[in-house]
């Protein structure tokens, strides 16, 4: 892994749709967000609005891969997993993850199925990050990427927001050092954690349009969630608890605050030699990862000569603009993906 | 608006497989022309979100900006040509968006409306009105164009701002048009470039 250490064996959960060509030149691997996981399509699939039959992205023209990340708890492996040397939960004895780590092994999975080169690499977000990892390091397997909604390295304030859901964890006193597996677990922090996520994710405009100030009906007096947006937090919170690990919360969101792909790098020379055709997609409310850091991506594509594009959305709901408002977005990348197969590199 | 006297007359200047940056390349009909007919590697800008769909879904490559802040990410002489077709006079610094262009540019292909055409003329001169015409089909109170100019008053421009004017071209309904083009033609093309370079 990137921190040095080693992980082995590793277990990647990956889900595939529709199939794989005969040239194998159809494959599209998509990338999931921070909670999200390798269902992607179909029913509760996190990404059912772009990815399916006749969508954004078509799953009867192309196979799709989606697979969970390296440091998650949705069948990779992850903290919670089973440490061969002790029997135990690796807890806080897992090693650091990175961005890069969870794509080297997303590269392992497409050499195991046999794929030379991607059609595309497409995400959002933390999987937006991926796109951008993809773009530096294996440059030979990708045909094209769609980073969307994503940066190039996580700013002071988005490292602050998840450093306080960190907190939130760890100030729980069921967290117990990351040793809880036989245990409740810091249920409450967790929550918390989620609860100023989606604040993160929504914009003033969306949560006006979405709750108002309207109240509850029921909710018990004093200090109870009597807004609505307070009821919505809450269940947002408490529902994430039962799919989600609290130290995957922790080594996810340290993962995607030492992603900087400039480390040390000039602008221009991150993305030199990719021949690869770009979509660079950004969303006009959203505050957590505005344009500007799209349009960053952008400059450095320019700079080094980078067949590319970049739209900005007019969506208001935030940053999960990329999640749910999906009809201009799947027109972009189904017309893009069009043209990649017409001509193309 | 089918454009074929324009879209030909500038792709008979562009060198095949040149590179090509359009700026306020509305939905891509021109770049889309020069990548047919001279295999060009097109690039486009262009601010109106819709178009920059319609683009993508033309296959052609299209960043989202607005041109008024400049061209600073790209180095000098980037492109062999750059286009401002019917763009020029909608911007709100046009002498620093062709700077811009010229820098980028190894040369710069200019399109824009004439306002000194009769029929605006005639409009101003006997109705009184502000012109509404084919080539200036907007009312006073929604038109995109920020500027008036003649086709004079652009080469007055070029002149004192010593840009090299190359080559030029006037059309009107859908005719390249020889006599009296800033009486008679309802549009101006012209083939620019930095002097001394």
């Amino acid at each position: 892994m990137e921190s040095g250490e080693k992980l082995s064996p590793v277990t990647l959960a990956y889900e595939t749709y529709g199939t794989l060509n005969a040239e194998k030149s159809n494959a599209i691997l998509i990338a999931h967000a921070f909670s999200g996981d390798a269902h992607v399509s179909g029913e509760g699939g996190w990404w059912n609005g772009i990815v399916g039959g006749g969508k954004g992205i078509d799953t009867d023209k192309y196979f799709v891969i989606c697979s969970n990340v390296v440091g998650g708890c949705q069948g990779s492996i992850g903290p919670s997993s089973t440490n061969p040397k002790t029997g135990k939960p690796y807890g806080t004895d897992f090693p650091i993850v990175t961005i890069g780590d969870m794509v080297n092994a997303q590269r392992h999975l497409i050499d195991h199925l046999g794929i030379e080169r991607l059609l595309s690499i497409v995400g959002g977000s933390m999987g937006g990050m991926q796109v951008l990892q993809w773009m530096a390091a294996y440059q030979n397997r990708i045909r094209s990427a769609i980073p969307i909604a994503t940066t190039l390295k996580h700013t002071p304030q988005q490292i602050a927001f998840n450093e306080v859901g960190r907190q939130a964890i760890m100030a729980d006193p069921d967290w117990q050092n990351g040793n809880y597996y036989d245990s409740a677990g810091p249920a409450k922090g967790l929550a918390i954690a989620r609860m100023i996520g989606h604040i993160t994710y929504m914009s003033d405009t969306s949560m006006a349009e979405k709750f108002g100030r309207r109240f509850r009906a029921d909710c018990a007096p004093k200090f109870g969630a009597d807004f609505e947006v307070e009821g919505y937090l809450h269940h947002r919170g408490d529902s994430f608890v039962k799919r989600f690990d609290a130290n995957s919360y922790l080594y996810i969101t340290k993962a995607i605050d030492y992603f900087n792909l400039l480390n040390g790098h000039s602008l221009g020379s991150i993305f030199s030699g990719l021949k690869a055709k770009v979509l660079v997609i950004a969303f006009k409310s959203d505050w957590l990862y505005p344009a500007s850091q799209s349009q960053e991506i952008v400059k450095a594509c320019k700079l080094s000569g980078v067949d590319a594009s970049y739209c900005e959305i007019n969506a208001t709901y935030g940053h999960d603009s990329f999640l749910v408002e999906t009809e201009q977005e799947g027109r972009l990348i189904s017309s893009f993906l069009r043209s990649l197969s017409n001509g193309g590199s | 608006m089918a454009n074929k006297v324009g879209n030909k007359g500038i792709a008979d200047w562009i060198t095949q497989g040149a590179s090509v940056l359009d700026l306020g390349c509305g939905d891509g009909e021109l770049l889309a022309y020069l990548t047919r007919t001279k295999q060009v590697r097109a690039q486009g800008i262009e601010l109106n979100e819709d178009a920059i769909v319609r683009c993508i879904n033309a296959g052609l490559s299209v960043y989202q900006q607005d041109i008024d802040t400049g061209l600073s990410e790209y180095r000098d002489k980037s492109f062999d040509y750059v286009i401002l077709n019917q763009t020029l006079q909608q911007v709100k610094k046009p002498d620093f968006v062709l700077q811009e262009a010229l820098r980028v540019g190894k040369k710069v292909i200019v399109g824009i409306p004439n306002f000194a055409h009769y029929k605006a003329r005639a409009s101003i001169f006997f109705r009184g009105r502000v012109p509404v015409t084919p080539s200036l089909p907007y009312q006073w109170y929604d038109t995109p164009n920020l500027h008036f100019l003649s086709l004079n008053d652009f080469k007055d421009y070029t002149k004192n701002k010593n840009i090299a004017n190359n080559a030029v071209f006037y059309k009107s309904n859908n005719r390249k048009i020889r006599l009296l083009p800033n009486l008679l033609a309802e549009y101006g093309y012209f083939l620019l470039s930095r002097n001394g370079t």
